[in-house]
């Protein structure tokens, strides 16, 4: 305990040193794109007016302080009230006001220049991930994919060291392409989130039933970091967002292959695959979106993961294996799966773990046994 | 001025005063509730969209020398195993003229269920030039288990929409009122 | 907290306190629901703070360390909860209680038996949302400002004891401040005029009235909860045709005069305290009233500046911002007549000034951050990070609770007849003032770095400035027990208090002996130019 307070003053000290060397680390990010920059000039512009504000007012309190005490034999006058001065303290605070609310005003007439938009991106807030669906120039929808936090259980739980970008990190990012005016549709699906990008400088609400919109233009490639920001439940704060700024040729040949890619998958739905293909597929899913908490030995860690290897449910009755991975468990850390992966994946996936390490079930699954089995549900 | 000791009597004016205000407020959160609706429909707040539109022809000159994207977002809320689309994401369309877009829903469950869509429109301003004549969101959708339903909805962009609002996405949110529907009050100690 | 003196007036029914438990459960004298007001606003502040040291303890490191998640959301809900209605608040009330009918020359407060009843509501309206926290499914994890649907459809089972526990907690402020009003509008001594009231007396009357005109808002938004759980309405159920969205609507028109609520009667301290020490009569003690009054009225119409990010149209985020801005005008009024009244004044420096000082210059930093916070569009980098959590603190804590803490350490020998020790005192200011900006001015920059609030666990370049301000918050947790052994100390053992108590006091409080008798102004005082304001 003594060392995490040594710790913990050795903190103060460095940031102390830190605050006077990067004065940067302490304020705003100015961000890459025409709306932050403005947001951020227009925050130290509001700033150095309080600051100035501040300096003459408590100079004043201070002055006060030293030379009006009794200590130091001040009398005191019995002066208590001043038209002029009154009429002064509100006239000018008041036009000060004004001067702020001109640049202000034109900022934000131009965060709701909307319209004209060059590609529309839906962003669905879930608990606790994105939803990112990319719509084509007639507006169908074309792909979509989940984005969930990548961070390893391990290091949230201190067992491992934490990486750079601890809880900033996702499995898919949103990629969305340079100098070209992106919009995004943001709603929810359960309750309110709010998404934030720091560095384009918007954030918007994501409320259930109803539609919002922000747009940006990103100049520079990169990978840029936000949070959710508005408290929806148990993992508010474990479901980041990040976009990758990609090159505009870079970024259309990502999205035609994304889109023959979910072609590919929508084709898949309704075919009959032979045990390896199931099991190569499997593996990859699993690999993915499984393997953090259950291990790709399938050992788990128990008892907060359970293990698969030899487990009562990836080798008993295919329903039940398949609702587990479909629905989620309730109050555990099991998440619903139904949503984010697609038939076919499910079907290897479940295929796989009814048939890796020392399980053999025997059995096979198929796309349509996962489709039957979703359409008998409620 | 002069003060009141020793009986509660003389206050009993402005303890009367004041519990009627207190009444009042208390009506007052809940009169908030249409205030607000009527609010929103007036001002497009929060996207919403008015009831039927009645439509005269007469009074509404198509403006053939512009056009407006109109797009469709269709999701299901609280996990709900519908599938509900449109038949297309989106049209262009020229304000003052009338058009059909169909949308489907699926119930693919074993259970007869009971589905309500919820629209909202941005940008907000847009809101109230835009004209629903015929839409599947004034009534709740009753669907058997396997059936699918066609739903058309008319609308018409009205001429006065905003020269500056070149896109108007409308979302429609499809959510589980079967509970509802039945008059299931949802308690808490069932659940 | 009283050692109470039977009072030898020409009073006919003279009599002092019952003995014992009695003297406290049926109590209907006004110095005696004060000092239960007092008390139990302590305690709730302790438990309260306990509960922000284990959201401290949580956010010392970046990891998961002490508890889940889960646990966490109710902690900062719970404290925040806890903060506001169960400390703050009462803490004023209890103020309001002992003072006001000093103040004015009334015997005691117009409606006794009601008083009674509104305290005794407390108690059991806390203990039913903090059992919550020890039942199935856990207490309320939706935050203080509980949005819809996450605290309806997605909220625990608890949740209907939390509606009953703020419907109580609204009763009981319904009824303190009708009498509050009742007692200032008919209870003061003649030759008390509106405008020769002390400004504390002003600004309670002020708050009283923002009380009843939103109390019972906020009870008909938790009766609209409690509907769409239970009977299957859908006021906020989208499903239902209602809208989420509405919920934060009628919750601000609440929320934001609430914000006032826990600051004005703080004003009034503050200006009480000031000219004491200065040894000057208040500066612009008219425009003080106005700016109160203004104040007031604006908060009716800035609610939604707490919602610029759920996506208004144009013209809403317009108006709420100017509207907002506006504040600043009346509160700016405020600051500058408090420098005015300690310019050339002689100023001493005993703890109650100490804290009335830190008051002015911290409230006006949270009053900074405040302005920066309603330019709209840099609220949406500010909005829901450590930048908002910074500004509400440097309002509520060196703001309302200092104020409060300056209250007690400037009437307790009035009350108890015993006189702190001063330098106790001033030890107790200094950690406080060292403590409560180390806690809270690193929040700045890790909400400008873009640390959400609310969250259990953070990115690694919050770190630092989350351990600075958990160090702090130790600190100044400490420094409130430090402070209740200065109250034990003072009421049990203090040097006797002289009747002025204060060089540079006026008021009628004053005029009567320390400890105040139980009964006082069975006759009304002569209200002299000294002790009111003229």
């Amino acid at each position: 305990m003594i060392k995490i307070w040594l710790k913990g003053l050795s903190g103060l000290g460095s940031v102390l040193v830190a605050g006077l060397a990067v004065a940067d680390e302490l304020n705003m990010r100015p961000g890459v794109t025409e709306i932050s920059r403005e947001v951020y000039d227009l925050h130290m512009l509001i700033f150095w007016i309080c600051v100035a504000i501040g300096v003459v007012v408590f100079g004043v309190i201070f002055w006060s302080l030293i030379h009006h005490r009794k200590s130091a034999g001040h009398e005191a006058a019995q002066f208590h009230e001043s038209t002029r001065l009154e009429i002064g303290w509100t006239l000018v605070p008041t036009l000060i006001l004004i001067a702020m609310a001109y640049p202000a005003t034109k900022t934000l007439v131009q965060m709701y220049d909307t319209g004209g938009e060059d590609m529309t991106v839906e962003v669905r807030g879930y608990q606790w991930k994105w939803q990112y669906k990319y719509l084509d120039e007639d507006l169908n929808s074309t792909f979509d994919f989940f984005s969930n936090l990548a961070t390893p259980r391990d290091e949230i739980s201190n067992r491992a060291a934490k990486g750079e970008h601890y809880l900033l990190e996702v499995d898919n990012a949103l990629r969305i392409p340079t100098n070209r005016k992106v919009r995004f549709l943001l709603t929810s699906e359960d309750v309110i989130h709010a998404w934030w990008v720091p560095d384009f400088g918007i954030k918007r609400d994501a409320i259930p039933g109803i539609l919002n919109e922000l747009w940006a233009i990103v100049p520079e490639p990169g990978v840029y970091r936000g949070q959710c920001t508005e408290l929806c439940g148990k993992d508010h704060g474990f479901m980041p967002v990040v976009v990758q700024a990609m090159p505009e040729a870079e970024y259309d040949a990502w999205y035609a292959e994304q889109v023959t890619a979910a072609e590919q998958r929508k084709e898949a739905l309704s075919k009959t695959f032979t045990a390896e293909e199931l099991m190569a597929e499997g593996e990859a899913v699993y690999n993915t979106f499984c393997a953090s908490c259950h291990m790709p030995n399938g050992k788990g860690v128990p008892p907060v993961f359970p293990a698969l290897d030899g487990s009562a449910i990836a080798t008993g009755p295919l329903e039940d294996h398949l609702d587990i991975i479909i629905n989620g468990k309730a109050g555990s850390a099991m998440q619903a799966f139904g949503k984010q992966l697609d038939a076919a994946q499910i079907a290897a996936v479940t295929h796989y773990e009814r048939h890796a390490w020392s399980n053999n079930t025997g059995d096979m699954v198929q796309p349509r046994d996962v489709i039957a089995q979703m359409s008998s549900e409620q | 001025m002069s003060r009141n000791i020793g009986s509660t009597g003389g206050h009993g004016r402005t303890v009367g005063k004041l519990c009627l205000m207190v009444c009042g407020m208390f009506a007052f959160g809940f009169a908030l509730v249409p205030l607000y609706d009527m609010f929103c429909e007036v001002t497009g707040l929060g996207g919403r969209t008015g009831d039927q539109y009645a439509y005269d022809p007469a009074s509404m000159q198509k403006d053939s020398s512009r056009l407006v994207k109109v797009n469709f977002v269709t999701n299901t809320n609280d996990g709900m195993a519908w599938e509900f689309w449109a038949e297309s994401g989106g049209v262009r369309v020229h304000p003052g003229e009338v058009k059909e877009v169909k949308f489907y829903v699926r119930n693919p469950t074993k259970q007869r269920m009971v589905g309500q869509a919820i629209p909202s429109v941005v940008p907000g301003r847009a809101a109230q030039y835009f004209h629903k004549t015929e839409c599947f969101c004034f009534n709740n959708q009753v669907l058997e288990p396997g059936e699918t339903l066609e739903m058309p909805m008319r609308f018409i962009v009205d001429p006065d929409l905003p020269k500056n609002v070149p896109t108007v996405s409308l979302s429609y949110a499809l959510f589980d009122i079967t509970e509802m529907a039945a008059g299931n009050m949802k308690s808490r100690a069932e659940g | 907290m009283s050692e109470v003196v039977v009072a030898h007036h020409d009073d006919h029914h003279d009599h002092g306190p019952d003995k014992g438990l009695a003297r406290w459960l049926f109590t209907t004298n006004h110095k005696d629901i004060g000092t239960l007001y007092l008390w139990f606003s302590f305690t709730m502040f302790l438990i309260g703070g306990v509960m922000a040291l284990i959201i401290r303890t949580e956010l010392f490191q970046p990891g998961l360390q002490f508890i889940d998640p889960a646990f966490f959301n109710q902690m900062t809900t719970n404290h925040g909860l806890i903060m506001v209605f169960g400390a703050i608040m009462p803490a004023f009330v209890g103020l309001a209680n002992w003072l006001v009918p000093m103040m004015v020359g009334a015997p005691d407060m117009a409606l006794p038996r009601m008083n009674n009843l509104s305290f005794w509501i407390l108690p059991f309206a806390f203990a039913m949302l903090i059992s919550t926290l020890f039942m199935e499914g856990g207490g309320p994890n939706f935050g203080w400002t509980f949005y819809a649907p996450l605290s309806t459809t997605y909220a625990p089972d608890t949740v209907t004891y939390f509606i009953f526990g703020v419907h109580l907690m609204g009763a009981s402020s319904i009824m303190g401040s009708i009498n509050i009003i009742a007692t200032i509008l008919n209870m003061r001594a003649p030759g008390m005029t509106l405008m020769k009231m002390p400004l504390f007396v002003w600004t309670w009357l002020i708050t009283a009235y923002l009380l009843l005109a939103v109390m019972p808002v906020l009870a008909g938004a938790v009766t609209m909860m409690l509907f769409d759980i239970h009977f299957g309405t859908s006021f906020f159920n989208a499903a239902g045709g209602g809208d989420p969205v509405m919920f934060q609507h009628i919750f601000w028109f609440f929320g934001h005069p609430e914000v006032y609520i826990m600051i004005l009667p703080a004003f009034g301290i503050v200006s009480q305290i000031i000219p004491t020490f200065a040894r000057k009569p208040l500066f612009g003690y008219d425009s003080m009233v106005y700016a109160t009054a203004s104040i007031a009225f604006l908060s009716f119409i800035v609610w939604a500046h707490h919602m610029f990010t759920v996506g208004m149209p144009l013209a809403g985020q317009l108006f709420f911002m100017y509207s907002t801005m506006l504040i600043a005008v009346p509160t700016g009024v405020k600051v500058f007549n408090w420098t005015a009244t300690m310019w050339r004044g002689s100023m001493t420096f005993e703890t109650p000034m100490l804290f009335a000082i830190a008051f002015v210059i911290l409230f006006t930093i949270g009053g900074f951050s405040g302005l920066m916070l309603a330019i709209t569009p840099v609220d949406y980098q500010y909005h829901d990070t450590y930048f908002v959590v910074a500004h509400f603190h440097y309002v509520l804590v060196p703001g309302a609770l200092f104020s409060i803490i300056a209250a007690v350490y400037y009437w307790l020998p009035k009350w108890c007849g015993r006189m702190y020790d001063e330098s106790l005192g001033k030890l107790h200011f200094w950690l406080s003032f060292i403590g409560v900006n180390v806690t809270f001015f690193p929040q700045h920059f890790s909400g400008l770095a873009g640390m959400p609030r609310r969250i259990p666990d953070y990115a690694l370049q919050f770190a630092d400035f989350n351990m600075v301000s958990s160090i702090g918050a130790f600190i100044f947790g400490f420094s409130q027990v430090f402070f209740l052994y200065v109250l034990i100390k003072t009421i049990r053992s203090g040097e006797p208090a002289t009747d002025r108590v204060w060089e540079g006091a006026h008021g009628l409080e004053w005029t009567l002996p320390s400890p105040a008798p139980y009964h006082s102004f069975t006759t009304p005082p002569n209200v002299t130019d000294a002790e009111a304001h003229s």
